[in-house]
């Protein structure tokens, strides 16, 4: 075990304010910390010189809950490829490094504070659509719905996506495509998804289009940066199941409205 | 009727509807410079073959097609450029404030720059079409020859005149090297876009898309180069 001694430059910003780099020293940081770990050790510090302590969103610290989210070095999640910034080890960096830690840049996720943003925009996409309407009550008999192993590794491929934001973070359109056909396409891919899946494709699209999310362009940053790797061919589906979707819409027969009877 | 130009409408405002717009008439913009370019190699076959070919195109469906051809060329491009335009402007806004340090992973330098390449080939035809199908500030219009005893247009003269002028030559080239760069993105790019690419598909039309334009910038490049620096045709 060594001691590093590091060069930060942090994102200061409060909400509605316009923000700026702050030079933080931080020195002698355990080789085997993690990112937070040298995180917490800096706001410690800062704390106990009377300065504000930087904020920044965690929750489980063990890679799962997609709260975690700083751009490392401009990139999201830093340097390890499929790893968030929880799991990042301080072994990754070499004393004297710089790291610039910024937060993850998108008008559809605005600063709440220094690294905080509000990701509520994957919220509401969710909501448009991102959810099959089951029967509450009793659960089916296992097996009674047969899928295809090939179908449920698939799609819990995509359920890996843990919403972080990383894709948005990385992409120079800061683009949700990834995040999008992920939450889509793990619902549109199986049978349970089958009876929604027009409306849950076209309504999550139109959310992602109304939160001021830009537009893909193909360059798979995203799945570059993804912390859990999803693959780009769930946009390539996402791709396909919008076009779908939107010609049954604009050409097939208009819903009719349930009469009351009389 | 209105129900369908509704939903038409709300097509061409997701962003989804937009891209898949750029997909398909980049698709018939591919194919055009395609056939363009395997047209315009018939000046190495010879003076009454390019001769011929133009004289074709002109003359089709009696002197129709070429303006059925033209019209649909110009909504392609006028489709491809608004949208794009409309895309990116958006792209833009969605990120207000730039990262202090951003580091692209594995992008192309060509993808990155698609609008501006785009753009540059854009003011290229609007001067290529000024240059050699208006005729604005030369005489090429007047270049007649004569084929099978009918008096038709003489393109053979006017491409060996048109690229004997260096500035010329050296926009056309550049016109090119940024064409070939948009079509190593954008070929590959439909196929994503319009929902085809697999995991197996993907590298193949990857480096089909490099062949692709790599051969279209050696098919054009070729023209000019054997007429300008190596003085073809003079």
């Amino acid at each position: 075990m060594s001691n590093l001694n590091l060069h930060l430059k942090v994102w200061r910003q409060n909400a509605g304010q316009p923000g700026h780099f702050q030079d933080i020293e931080a020195p002698e940081i355990p080789d085997h910390a993690s990112f937070l770990e040298m995180m917490d050790i800096v706001n410690e510090r800062l704390i106990s010189k009377g300065q504000e302590p930087v904020a920044f969103d965690h929750d489980c610290r063990e890679g799962i809950c997609g709260a975690c989210s700083m751009q490392i070095n401009g990139v999201p999640h830093g340097p390890e490829k499929a790893t968030t910034t929880c799991q990042l080890h301080m072994r990754k960096f070499r004393t004297g490094d710089t790291i610039w830690v910024e937060p993850f840049r998108a008008k559809a996720f605005p600063v709440i504070k220094d690294l905080v943003v509000d990701r509520g925009a994957f919220d509401r996409i969710q909501q448009a659509g991102g959810f099959v309407s089951v029967r509450t009550g009793a659960p089916q008999d296992a097996n009674a719905l047969p899928i295809g192993k090939e179908t449920a590794d698939a799609a819990m491929d995509a359920a890996e996506c843990i919403g972080c934001g990383a894709c948005v973070a990385a992409c120079k359109n800061a683009s949700a495509m990834l995040f999008v056909s992920a939450k889509a396409g793990q619902l549109n891919l199986l049978p349970q998804g089958q009876p929604e899946k027009d409306r849950r494709t076209l309504g999550m699209v139109r959310q992602m289009d109304k939160e001021g999310f830009g537009n893909c362009t193909n360059q798979y940053e995203c799945e570059a940066a993804c912390p859990k790797e999803i693959s780009v061919r769930w946009i390539t589906k996402l791709n396909r199941d919008y076009a779908v979707a939107a010609v049954k819409e604009t050409f097939g027969n208009s819903r009719k409205e349930a009469g009351g009877g009389d | 009727m209105s129900a369908v130009f509704d939903s038409l409408s709300r097509f061409y405002a997701s962003s989804i509807g937009k891209k898949i717009l750029v997909a398909l008439t980049g698709l018939v913009l591919i194919g055009f410079v395609l056939g363009h370019m395997i047209g315009n190699l018939l000046i190495f076959v010879g003076r009454d073959a390019i001769n011929e070919y133009g004289h074709m195109l002109q003359t089709a469906l009696h002197g129709g097609g070429v303006w059925i051809a033209r019209l649909g060329l110009l909504a392609c491009v006028l489709i491809h450029v608004v949208a794009t335009v409309s895309l990116t402007k958006a792209s833009r806004a969605a990120r207000p404030d730039a990262y202090g340090r951003h580091k692209a992973q594995v992008s192309s330098t060509a993808s990155r720059t698609m609008i501006w390449s785009g753009l540059t080939i854009l003011a290229f035809v609007v001067y290529h079409l000024l240059h050699f199908t208006a005729h604005v500030g030369n005489d090429y219009a007047t270049y007649k020859t004569t084929l099978h005893g009918e008096a038709v247009h003489d393109v053979y003269r006017m491409v060996i005149a048109g690229f004997s002028w260096a500035p010329a030559s050296i926009f056309y080239l550049i016109a090119m090297a940024l064409l070939c760069s948009h079509l190593s993105h954008g070929f590959s790019s439909l196929f994503q876009t319009l929902g085809i690419s697999t995991d197996k598909t993907e590298p193949v039309f990857k480096k089909a898309g490099y062949a692709f334009a790599g051969l279209i910038f050696a098919g054009n490049a070729a023209i000019v180069l054997s007429i300008w620096l190596f003085g073809y045709g003079s």
